[in-house]
């Protein structure tokens, strides 16, 4: 599976990054950088939460073989 | 027994995730969601922030729904009910009492939230308003853009970015604080001087040490007058002095209420088949090994699902523990708090020369680090909010200060 983050709605609150640090980073400029797109082995559940978590849902999963550029 | 029908009591933020999880969860049965106020669930932080403000091309702002009716009634196959309150819980025979409609449940959710304490004396009198509603919101926008000359009661979160968004239009405001230093009880003494600091440098007046008299005017507020005797000429006076768990209903149910609904670890009242989230729950979280009622986005969001998960499956109920976190937008400054704030020792371990401009500060409890609170340091707060929930010792906290302090020097 791999991230998708919506910068639109991002706030750069940093919930994820609390909860799946491996994966999520806030910058110095309260931007939020992803450290890796592809969810990694074992932090599903990790990114999962984080994608529950986020108070402006700006964070998505996909599969990784989706080739469909929707947006 | 298992669960034919769920009902959750409140519909906003924690009653919307309720309602999400259970059918994420696989539940195919029937959901019921009672809502008092006539609009769908919709967001709150947005009230005192973006939605005050009057900078938008394309006039006023829509109402910040989570979901439309639409996903309610299709996706979520979900009976709304709402405009109402529900008036009466009786756990023995398994019914919630919504205006003159019974509603049977196997599974209850309560996550009625929180009311905004009014101001004694006002009622009746126009341009006087708390904010937790977006009827409230409505109406102090609008008293925005009429020019309003704006006094704020009290200097919590909520005040205070009311306050820095009225500043943001250019309108004079006076902020009221009947403590010596606002927000002592959410981040300390030292944080909370910092914090209103914000509001000096803004040019918005702050007032702390005196109480409101009384509030004066014909039908509309005139003035308001301060325990000093002084006297605040105001068009809008908007009252951001807390608010209070929403259980009056439950009186004579036999739950136990006091401060919010008692819970345990996992949400569960004591009374079967009934659990509650957000606002309006008490319960143990078993990270700090104390009750704690939160009124927090991010532990609302989160024990609404909680809660909805155990009361379809009780046997498997899991408990809810976190590191409480919020969040707060002034003058453009983001403020953010980790953990907990009654500590036994507060330090500011990075800051600039003015810390209300950017600051680190960590507080300690016994040998551990407790909390973190940052102002317009993004990226340094989640890093603690990691050791919290670890348990970190106050020593590894504050050497990974120290290092953060040096990969800052270097960059
Ligand atoms: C202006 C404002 C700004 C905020 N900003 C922040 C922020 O920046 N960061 C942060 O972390 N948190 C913030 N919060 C707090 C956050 O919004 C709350 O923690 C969250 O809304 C709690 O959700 P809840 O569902 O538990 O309760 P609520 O949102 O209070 O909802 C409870 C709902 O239940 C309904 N209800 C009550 N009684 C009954 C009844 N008897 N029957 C049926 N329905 C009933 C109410 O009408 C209400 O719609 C803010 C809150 C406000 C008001
Ligand atoms: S939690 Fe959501 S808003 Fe916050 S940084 Fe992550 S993606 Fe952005």
């Amino acid at each position: 599976m791999k991230v998708v983050v919506d910068y639109g709605k991002c706030t750069g609150l940093g919930i994820c990054e609390s909860l799946a640090p491996d994966v999520f980073e806030v910058n110095d400029d309260g931007e939020l950088e992803l450290k890796q797109s592809s969810v990694p082995e074992g932090q599903l559940e990790d990114v999962e939460a984080a994608v529950e978590g986020c108070p402006t849902e700006a964070l998505r999963l996909e599969p990784d073989d989706s080739s469909a550029d929707t947006e | 027994m298992s669960v034919e029908h769920l009902v959750v009591v409140g519909a906003s933020l924690a009653g919307l995730r309720a309602v999400e999880a259970a059918r994420k969860a696989g539940f195919d049965g029937r959901i019921t969601l009672v809502g008092a106020e006539e609009h769908l669930p919709y967001d709150r932080p947005p009230l005192s922030k973006a939605f005050l403000e009057g900078d938008r091309l394309d006039g006023a702002p829509e109402i910040p729904l989570f979901r439309s009716g639409e996903t309610f009634r299709h996706e979520l196959d979900v009976h709304l009910m709402l405009g109402e309150p529900a008036t009466v819980l009786d756990p023995e025979r398994k019914v919630v009492c919504v205006g003159q409609r019974e509603v049977a449940y196997d599974a209850l959710v309560l996550a009625t939230g929180a009311t905004a304490r009014d101001l004694p004396g006002t009622q009746g009198l126009d341009g006087v308003h708390t904010l937790r509603t977006v009827d409230d919101a409505v109406a102090v926008r609008a008293a925005f853009e009429g020019g309003a000359r704006t006094v704020v009661v009290g200097a919590g979160f909520i005040g205070s970015e009311v306050a820095a968004t009225a500043r943001k239009r250019g309108l004079d405001v006076t902020v009221v604080e009947t403590l010596p230093t606002p927000l002592q009880a959410a981040v300390g003494r030292t944080m909370g001087e910092i914090c209103s600091s914000l509001h000096t440098r803004n040019a918005t007046g702050l007032r702390c040490g005196v109480s409101v008299d009384s509030v004066e005017g014909r039908a509309r507020v005139e003035r308001v007058v301060l325990s000093d005797g002084s006297v605040l000429d105001a068009d809008l006076v908007v009252v951001g002095i807390g608010a209070a768990p929403s259980t009056g209903w439950l009186a004579g149910s036999g739950l136990v209420v006091d401060d919010g609904i008692h819970c345990d670890a996992t949400l569960w009242t004591g009374v079967e088949g009934v659990y509650a989230a957000g606002d309006v729950a008490r319960w143990y979280n078993p990270l700090f090994g104390r009750a704690m009622r939160l009124e927090h986005w991010t532990s609302a969001a989160e024990q609404g699902a909680r809660a909805a998960r155990n009361a379809l499956d009780p046997a498997t109920a899991r408990s809810y523990s976190t590191v409480p976190y919020f969040w707060s937008d002034w003058y453009g400054s983001r403020i953010q708090f980790v953990g907990v704030a009654d500590a036994d020792e507060l330090v500011i371990v990075d800051a600039d020369p003015d810390p209300g401009s950017r600051c680190v500060a960590l507080y300690r409890a016994g040998d551990s680090v407790a909390g973190a609170m940052t102002i317009n340091a993004p990226t340094e707060i989640m890093k603690y909010r990691g050791m919290i929930a670890k348990k970190a010792s106050w020593r590894d906290a504050l050497s990974f200060a120290e290092s953060r302090r040096a990969v800052a020097g270097v960059s």
